[in-house]
């Protein structure tokens, strides 16, 4: 019952909610199990908990998304992150993990996030690549002598998981982009060394940009992160392999007009990037 | 006691917490620490800069893990996934020790990430020391157990809060990780005096030490971490260390974190403390 109170959304005052589940007064059900002191009730004891669980995981969402944030404007951000955190608890013993269904919510909820869904979902997904190329898993990268090995009709690739291929109808790359700028701008101009120090302000809605479609990998190099914008054919090969289909197949995916040559570039780039690895055998 | 099987029979003295505002510091400046605490939870990652950074670090320096999320207390059994990945991480850190909060957090695998206090019952302190063990086994590394600081208290208690850390400790046959300052914050939310707590644990297993600052507020004290450590607290730390022995100390400062120089000079004013409790038993 008490993981259940804390977790349950505050008042619009950020205050414990004056009734439980069932209709009883909330002071009555907290001071079944907790007891006061001489300066707190129950209720007042079991709300500290319940501000400290919202705050925390508000703040969590807030540092991982300062794109959807920009996008949304402090109260749609505040309204969409609460129905989120209500029906979609933390299931994970990290924070880091928090954001990974999000994307997912905004599209099976889209009055949270209209007139802007789809820009919105797309940075959600945008935001969540980030946090897997930081730290996702990295695996021992296929060498050129591997290519030579196996005929290209038979011959499958990984690609590393710490890279997120994705086809977006909004640049959100270029987007997150300035945000960041935008965002590193402000700390410096309130002068406080610790970002964390800053006064948060409101956040106004930021102009929505045209849409535009692109495909990008958000990938990392040397561990740090990077937007890479890919041709669409680049894309379609990428992703090909990524399915399990053949070198042969996915070159193919690219379509007929692509030269040779230019799929040459392509794969000495992204092999000089480390991206290529061993397939891991589906699980039986 | 200073090198007990609780600590791995480290003698390790004060160190600080490794945090990201002073990785460019540590790393280019290579000052001179004694030992780094991490948060376990932080690096039990894949891949990328998190390794690539502790890597780093334990080139140079020593490192003890401490977790925020294992959830003794909690009614879930442990997750054999999250033991593998911690487990890991042991083996690449060496840590001489591992520590813990004695508390709950997760029910049926939803996770409030924060560090809910016990009811103080012998069938909690029963399950919670069990947990413990088959953790310590998985782990195959000493186990301190940190008290936490509590902003409430329930009726169906049995005991006070020292009475069951120490049940725990003594079943689980585990260690102790006295948060000092933590004491000191639930003495003053729940009304009871910080020294019998520190006099009435089995100071033989205290296999490290906290510090940390907190913030008043009207009606109680919040465990902040984001300020010096106040005055009654270094008393009590004083007390502690003349009591259970001069261990490992470690200075938390987790929030509007200052400069590197800033929280380890704080970190160091331990060694005032520590040299009136060697004095003491000379």
């Amino acid at each position: 019952m008490m993981a259940s109170a804390i977790i349950r959304p505050l008042t619009a005052n950020h205050e414990l909610q004056p009734r439980w589940i069932d209709g009883r007064a909330m002071d009555k059900v907290a001071a079944e199990f907790i007891k006061p002191n001489d300066r707190l009730t129950a209720f007042e004891r079991l709300e500290l908990y319940n501000q400290m669980y919202w705050s925390r995981l508000f703040d969590s969402i807030r540092e991982d998304c300062p794109g959807l944030l920009a996008a949304l404007g402090e109260r749609a951000f505040t309204r969409l992150a609460q129905a989120f955190l209500e029906r979609c608890p933390s299931r994970s013993f990290t924070l880091r993990n928090l954001c990974s269904r999000l994307e997912g919510f905004i599209v099976a909820n889209p009055r949270l996030t209209a007139p802007r869904t789809k820009f919105a979902s797309e940075i959600a997904r945008f935001e969540w690549a980030q946090t897997v190329a930081f730290d996702g898993e990295s695996r021992p990268v296929v060498e050129a002598a591997a290519f030579a090995r196996t005929p290209p009709s038979r011959l499958r690739l990984g690609l590393q998981p710490y890279i997120s291929l994705l086809a977006l109808q909004y640049p959100i790359d270029t987007y997150v982009i300035a945000v960041k700028r935008r965002d590193a701008m402000r700390s410096e101009a309130s002068n406080t060394p610790d970002s964390k120090a800053v006064v948060r302000r409101s956040v106004r809605r930021a102009a929505l940009p045209r849409r535009s479609p692109v495909h990008v990998a958000v990938h990392r190099h040397e561990n740090r992160l990077f937007y890479k914008r890919l041709n669409p054919a680049a894309f379609r090969i990428l992703e090909a392999l990524r399915t399990g289909r053949t070198l042969s197949q996915a070159i193919a995916a690219a379509g007929p007009k692509v030269k040779p040559q230019q799929v040459r570039a392509w794969f000495k780039a992204w092999m000089a990037l480390g991206w290529f690895c061993g397939r891991v055998a589906p699980a039986s | 006691m200073p090198a007990n099987r609780f600590n791995g029979h480290s003698d390790y003295g004060v160190g600080i917490g490794l945090r990201v505002p002073h990785y460019a510091h540590i790393l280019s400046k290579k000052p001179v620490v004694d030992w780094f605490e991490i948060i376990s939870e932080n690096f039990m990652v894949e891949g990328g800069r998190p390794l690539e950074l502790l890597d780093k670090i334990l080139e140079q320096y020593r490192v003890v893990q401490h977790g925020v999320s294992m959830y003794f207390g909690s009614a879930d059994k442990p997750d054999r996934a999250h033991l593998k990945r911690l487990k890991n991480l042991v083996k690449r850190t060496k840590t001489p020790w591992l520590s813990d909060h004695l508390c709950w957090g997760s029910v049926d695998g939803t996770y409030t990430h924060d560090l809910l206090p016990m009811p103080y019952t012998f069938g909690a302190a029963r399950r919670t020391a069990e947990k413990i063990r088959q953790i310590r086994d998985y782990l195959e590394v000493p186990i301190c157990v940190e008290n936490v600081s509590s902003y409430a208290e329930f009726h169906v208690s049995e005991m006070t809060e020292w009475e069951f850390l120490s049940e725990v400790v003594e079943r689980a046959d585990c260690g102790i990780l006295l948060d000092v300052n933590n004491i000191y914050v639930s003495s003053k939310n729940h009304n009871f005096n910080p020294y019998d707590y520190v006099n009435n644990v089995p100071h033989h297993r205290v296999g490290q030490m906290h510090v940390a600052g907190h913030t008043k507020f009207e009606k109680y004290i919040l465990d902040t971490h984001d300020h010096p450590v106040l005055d009654p607290v270094w008393k009590l730390y004083a007390h502690a260390t003349r009591t259970c022995g001069v261990t490992a100390t470690l200075l938390e400062w987790d929030d509007k974190i200052p400069s590197f120089d800033e929280v380890h000079n704080e970190a160091l004013k331990a060694n005032e403390f520590i040299d009136g409790a060697k004095k003491a038993v000379v």
